[in-house]
């Protein structure tokens, strides 16, 4: 080390081929081998944990999309329905077969299915109105329906028990799995795609309940949400980069942003509760008052995302913009906002897609009801689907299981495709210069 | 007001000078970046600012069309006027005032759109085109007088920022010359430029000499003598000595010019 700290003229010429050296730069090459592996085996762990969510939840969630139908040799009998057929073509038909006593017909018709017969779904009878509302000529006439079965039976047909395990503990009882092996033996049992878990709203039974209602209950929340937080957050930014005078008060409001924006969501929920439902009396469970809170929520996140926009927006364009004699306001709307969209658009839909996520502000301002109707605007009672899947996978009910992870899976590919459209956004009109 | 009396504002001028400034100090925040600074700007010729770097020269220039307003901590104090009407007088439009005194900057800077779009700009913030052939006869002549339409006139819808860069920095001097200002002010329009496009430019401005007032910056001595008929040398935030370039390059008055002309410092 003496020699180190020698004078250069002192020392003698450095020998690049030492022991000393050489092994130096052997240390070197092995720990730049290591760091690599390092960091393939950190990709590796976090890949496999993702592989193995998504495998689960696929898995699980897959059969959530099917729904199982028993076959049915159905008489529109009028005479057990209780209409006149001789009133039907008149006014007020449709009304007459809306109300007529299709559970009656139901009752009436499971009997075909002998011992099966209590294995169709409570609900079972609105498959007999919808076929005749929709072909009225139907009445008196023989049709083929298929309606759907009991949750128990769905599942059976599925393969989700354990047939082999002692019957006391596989969670379905002799009785049902007899009926099963009826349906089945008869041909009359069927596993298709359920259109309803699409376009249905929640459920007490597993095999009527759907998504839809919570589907569309985020779509009106979400577009609650970007209707307020965008301008509200666009604009604040603008003001803050380009026209805020610098200084202590700006330093404040800095900092309560960023603050803001690390805030807990259930701090949101209390103040949504707090303010909108008690003060301003705005209807508890609504998208309307789900999306302000949100909205409040991820302000913060797209005034950070568009002032650090606002700031890479070179500071010539703007130079050259009030050179040719641009005023303050043409220049951001005309040069500096055009340029920063990209990356304002990208943090807003981050943002958008944290929300579209988000579970415990809403808790608190009743969006966890349970509704059974989808919503048909944003003053109605309504939930979302995070809420959908907390409600269903708290359910007892052995049929939600795989309904929460068919709801998780909807969530997931809603989610990827808001964040391929965020990157797709900001390939596609990011200007470089 | 007591004039420097190394400075000799009104030299040679038999008419109205464009611009003047009289006792002009600017200060950032508290350092003072412009000591009492006395010129006057003619039509007929082109004005070089020359000094070493930090001397002030910039920051003068950005004075002449109160770029410097944009800087917070900026404060400028003295009186400068265009055509005798104070541009710093609160009835003063500062937006309508830049269109009249237009600035080409260091680093060519289009607007990262099209070449038709990039000169159309100022035009149409100002409403000076009535209908689309107008402003294509505006967007013509600019570039035209810029030497820059046989290069572009079969692709003005392609982008400003995909020419080279000395193509660039003519098509900021056709924006600039777009809106028909009165004085350019030019902040070492060629540091970034190859010596080809410098030469360009140099033509270029030696074409726009007489229609309009330029006042050019520049920190190339040869570049000063090349194009300019005035030459102001500042340092240290004064304004040394103001006189025609043939002078001042020749047989300055001053030591320090002398100095920094033959390359003592700077």
């Amino acid at each position: 080390m003496t020699a180190l700290a020698a004078p250069l003229a002192e020392r003698g010429p450095t020998d690049w081929t030492s022991t000393e050296m050489t092994q130096r730069i052997a240390r070197r090459y092995r720990a730049e081998r290591n760091f690599r592996r390092l960091g393939l085996l950190a990709l590796l762990v976090a890949a496999s944990f993702l592989a193995f969510l998504l495998f689960t939840i696929v898995r699980d969630g897959w059969t959530g999309f099917q729904r199982s139908e028993a076959r049915l040799e159905v008489v529109f009998d009028p005479a057990v329905l209780g209409v006149d057929p001789a009133a039907v073509g008149r006014a007020g038909g449709d009304r007459l077969l809306a109300t007529a006593d299709y559970p009656a017909l139901l009752l009436a018709t499971a009997a075909q299915l002998g011992p099966a017969a209590d294995t169709l779904s409570d609900a079972a009878w609105l498959d007999l109105r919808e076929t005749l509302q929709a072909d009225p000529t139907l009445l008196g006439q023989r049709a083929t329906i298929w309606v759907p079965v009991r949750s128990s039976i769905d599942l059976l047909a599925k393969g989700k028990f354990d047939l082999s395990a002692p019957s006391d503990s596989r969670g379905v009882s002799d009785e049902e799995v007899a009926d099963w092996r009826w349906l089945e033996r008869e041909n009359r049992l069927r596993t298709g795609f359920n259109g309803a878990f699409i376009s249905g709203a929640d459920s007490t039974e597993p095999e009527l309940a759907g998504i839809g209602g919570a589907a569309l209950g985020s779509l009106f929340t979400l577009a609650i949400t970007i209707a307020i937080a965008f301008p509200l957050g666009v604009l604040s930014a603008v003001w803050l980069e380009e026209f805020a005078p610098r200084g202590w008060l700006a330093d404040v409001i800095e900092l309560s942003i960023n603050n803001l924006a690390a805030v807990p969501s259930i701090i949101f929920g209390l103040l949504g509760l707090a303010f909108f439902l008690n003060i301003a009396g705005l209807p508890r469970s609504s998208p309307l008052v789900g999306g302000i809170t949100l909205a409040l929520m991820i302000m913060p996140v797209i005034v950070i995302a568009a002032r650090v926009a606002i700031k890479s927006v070179p500071p010539s364009i703007r130079d050259a913009a009030l050179g040719i004699g641009a005023s303050p306001l043409q220049v951001v709307f005309h040069h500096v906002l055009p340029l920063a969209l990209p990356g304002i658009m990208t943090g807003t839909i981050i943002g958008i897609a944290r929300a579209l996520g988000e579970t415990a502000p809403l808790l608190l301002i009743g969006m966890r009801a349970f509704v059974t109707d989808v919503p048909q605007g944003v003053t109605q009672s309504a939930t979302v689907l995070p809420m959908q899947v907390f409600l269903w996978s708290d359910d007892v009910q052995r049929g939600f299981v795989e309904k929460t992870s068919a709801a998780i899976l909807i969530l997931l590919v809603i989610l990827i495709a808001m964040n391929s459209l965020a990157i797709y956004l900001r390939n596609r009109f990011e200007r470089r210069w | 007001m007591n004039p420097n009396p190394a400075q000799n504002p009104a030299i040679g001028h038999n008419q109205q000078p464009k611009m003047t400034a009289r006792g002009v100090n600017v200060f950032y925040g508290q350092k003072q970046a412009i000591k009492n600074v006395s010129i006057d700007v003619s039509s007929d010729h082109v004005t070089a600012f020359i000094g070493p770097s930090g001397c002030g020269k910039s920051t003068f220039l950005r004075c002449l069309n109160r770029m410097n307003d944009t800087v917070d901590s900026a404060r400028v104090e003295g009186d400068i006027a265009l055509d005798g009407q104070d541009i710093y007088a609160p009835q003063m439009d500062v937006v309508q005032l830049r269109a009249r005194v237009g600035m080409v900057f260091q680093k060519p800077n289009p607007f990262p759109k099209s070449i038709y779009e990039n000169v159309a700009y100022g035009p149409r913030l100002h409403g000076l085109a009535r209908s689309k052939a107008e402003m294509d006869a505006i967007v013509e002549s600019a570039l035209r007088r810029a030497g820059l339409w046989d290069e572009v006139k079969d692709r003005l819808s392609e982008s400003g920022t995909a020419m080279s860069g000395g193509q660039q920095q003519r098509l900021c001097i056709a924006r600039a010359i777009a809106v028909d200002p009165e004085v350019i002010l030019m902040d070492e329009p060629c540091s970034a430029l190859d010596p080809i496009a410098t030469a360009r430019i140099e033509e270029l401005i030696d074409e726009l000499r007489g229609r309009y007032a330029i006042v050019i910056v520049t920190h190339n001595m040869q570049q000063a003598a090349r194009v300019s008929q005035k030459t102001a040398f500042f340092h240290l935030g004064s304004l040394v000595e103001y006189d025609d370039t043939s002078t001042i390059f020749t047989n300055p008055r001053e030591t320090r010019t002398k100095d920094y002309i033959t390359g003592r410092y700077g």
